[in-house]
């Protein structure tokens, strides 16, 4: 009885809590009034007027970006451990999910600071809040990927995405890159493969999403990989497989080797084919951009459908969007730019 | 010898259904599927053998559908009808009303407008138990004594009151049920389409008034049902 005959019984409260949460999310309007301020003063002041009420006259620290950075990742924080807090299973895997992917960045900027001979005290302030685990603070000794795996990792929910990436070559740079990638292709694939198990709407909300993301990475794989020294065949060990391009325009990227050749890869999917084509009005938007859009527009289609596990997904990588869209205004009226301030993605 | 095999099978027929009911109830979904597979497939070859076993032992008199339905007695119909008239009403109520208050409990954190208004949900829900305590009412006050114990002197009249009293409880109870869980899911859309945007709600309650009326078509066909029912001597 999970479909939406018994989705109530364990869900239903915390399904109206995120709608009621996502009433709040900025509209074109909000945004339209944040991008005419000056000053940092004055999108405070406009900020008071939405659903994020007190959020920056909280406290007497300077009005900063970056403060202003601070707060809103706070708030997606609080909103998410309440809902994690109340859920039942299947929504708090669900849940514990949406987290392992900053656990993998986490685990990454670990590593890599540990190369540069960081401190552990500085990196933990950086690292995302929603991916922490009990032994982030140990990651940094390890020097091998099998002792990461063994020593650390293998008592945290990562362990299972640890198959294919698991070597004894020692750990520099270009190797956390690797299994940066590795852990995620694991991970999205397992997602996928929960999604795709739970059935009915979320399914249908779900897939279409986490299919986006895989291909997202490809070809961001892809582009990145060009000028440095990974070649196709290590390129295809990173491609996560849950995606539409699975399995030809996995094998055709593989074999890309420059920009024009993606774009035809491209071009055997409609709407890949949109992202990657050049707009006629000329507007400066980077393909990432153009992804960030896509995925937007994806997960505002989850709250057409009721009894599902994929508003909450959707709600907090709106969440995040919004947050990337209030900095990037604050940065351009901070910095006087007031010809990019645009570029924000409008959710609503 | 073959008189053996069928008792046999008779048992493991009944105990067979006994584990797919009991493993589809008490264990966990993806558990009980291998068990409800594998006794699904045990009752049907079971089935498939008593049934070729009767055949051809000519004992095919020995599943006596009319000894059946007149050695069992026409109280025990009426009160099933009135079991179920009112517990599968319940059932459809309550499930209704959890679906509608879960969400507005949840829709009500963030848009507190939309507490008292939605309440209108949970009331078409809790018409649908009243339907069901109303026909289980009338239809236990038509069971009356009678004095007879066999099939000819118990009479017709009897019988055909105890399969209307039985027909009247299904109709109602079946009907309540699905008009309960209805009203909860539609009910539950209008409580969060309200929490978004306050002027869908009226829209929204003209779908679950038509969503409640189905309800009352079961009232209203038990009530036909039970008309020309006389119990007693």
């Amino acid at each position: 009885l999970g479909s939406f005959y018994g989705f109530n019984v364990d869900h239903g409260y915390l399904e109206g809590l995120v709608r009621g949460l996502k009433a709040g999310i900025l509209t074109r309007s909000d945004y339209h009034n944040l991008a005419q301020c000056d000053t940092l003063e004055d999108m405070k002041l406009h900020l008071q007027s939405t659903d994020y009420g007190s959020l920056l006259t909280a406290g007497n620290e300077d009005l900063t970006v970056s403060l202003l950075d601070n707060r809103l990742k706070g708030t997606i924080l609080t909103e998410f451990r309440c809902l994690r807090a109340h859920s039942l299973p299947p929504l708090s895997t669900f849940l514990d999910y949406i987290t392992y992917s900053y656990m993998i960045d986490n685990v990454v900027l670990l590593i890599t600071g540990a190369l540069k001979h960081r401190d552990v005290e500085e990196l933990l302030p950086r690292c995302h809040p929603l991916g922490t685990f009990d032994q982030m603070a140990a990651v940094g000794i390890a020097r091998t990927h099998a002792e990461l795996y063994s020593a650390i990792l293998v008592d945290t929910p990562l362990a299972p995405f640890f198959q294919d990436a698991v070597s004894e070559a020692n750990l520099d740079e270009m190797g956390a890159e690797i299994m940066r990638n590795k852990l995620y292709k694991a991970y999205l694939e397992a997602f996928y493969a929960f999604c795709w198990e739970r059935g009915g709407a979320t399914r249908d909300i779900m897939c279409p999403i986490l299919e986006f993301e895989a291909d997202r990475r490809s070809f961001i794989i892809t582009v990145n990989s060009f000028g440095t020294d990974l070649s196709g065949g290590d390129r295809r060990a990173l491609y996560p497989s849950c995606g539409r391009l699975y399995p030809e325009g996995l094998q055709l990227l593989a074999r890309a080797e420059d920009h024009e050749q993606v774009k035809a890869v491209a071009e055997y999917y409609p709407d890949y084919k949109l992202i990657f084509s050049d707009t006629e009005d000329g507007s400066s938007r980077t393909l990432e951009d153009r992804f960030f859009e896509q995925e937007v527009h994806l997960n505002t289609l989850a709250f057409l459908d009721q009894f599902h596990l994929g508003v909450f997904y959707s709600y907090i990588k709106l969440k995040e969007q919004e947050a990337r869209n209030i900095v990037w205004i604050a940065e351009c009226v901070t910095q006087r730019q007031k010809s990019k301030i645009d570029n924000y993605i409008p959710i609503f | 010898m073959y008189l053996l095999i069928l008792q046999f099978s008779d048992k493991f027929f009944y105990s067979s259904t006994a584990c797919t009911v009991l493993s589809r109830t008490l264990m966990h979904p993806t558990h009980a599927d291998n068990y409800e597979n594998v006794s699904i497939i045990f009752i049907l070859h079971w089935w498939c053998f008593s049934g070729i076993c009767y055949t051809i032992f000519d004992l095919g008199f020995r599943f006596d559908v009319a000894w059946f339905l007149t050695e069992t007695s026409p109280f025990m119909w009426a009160n099933l009808g009135i079991g179920l008239a009112i517990s599968l009403s319940v059932v459809g109520a309550a499930w209704g009303i959890y679906i509608t208050g879960s969400s507005i409990i949840g829709g009500g954190v963030k848009a507190p407008r939309i507490k008292t208004k939605n309440l209108v949900s949970i009331i078409f829900c809790e018409a649908v138990a009243i339907y069901g305590i109303i026909m289980a009412i009338v239809i236990s006050n038509m069971a009356e004594n009678f004095s007879g114990t066999t099939p000819e002197t118990i009479g017709a009249r009897n019988y055909q009151a105890g399969y209307s009293m039985f027909g009247a409880g299904l109709t109602v109870g079946f009907s309540n049920l699905f008009c309960g869980i209805c009203v909860g899911i539609v009910g539950s859309g209008a409580a969060l389409a309200d929490a978004q945007n306050g002027s869908l709600f009226v829209k929204i309650l003209i779908v679950e008034i038509f969503g409640s009326a189905i309800g009352l078509f079961g009232v209203i066909v038990a009530i036909l049902q039970t008309s020309k029912v006389k119990m007693g001597d």
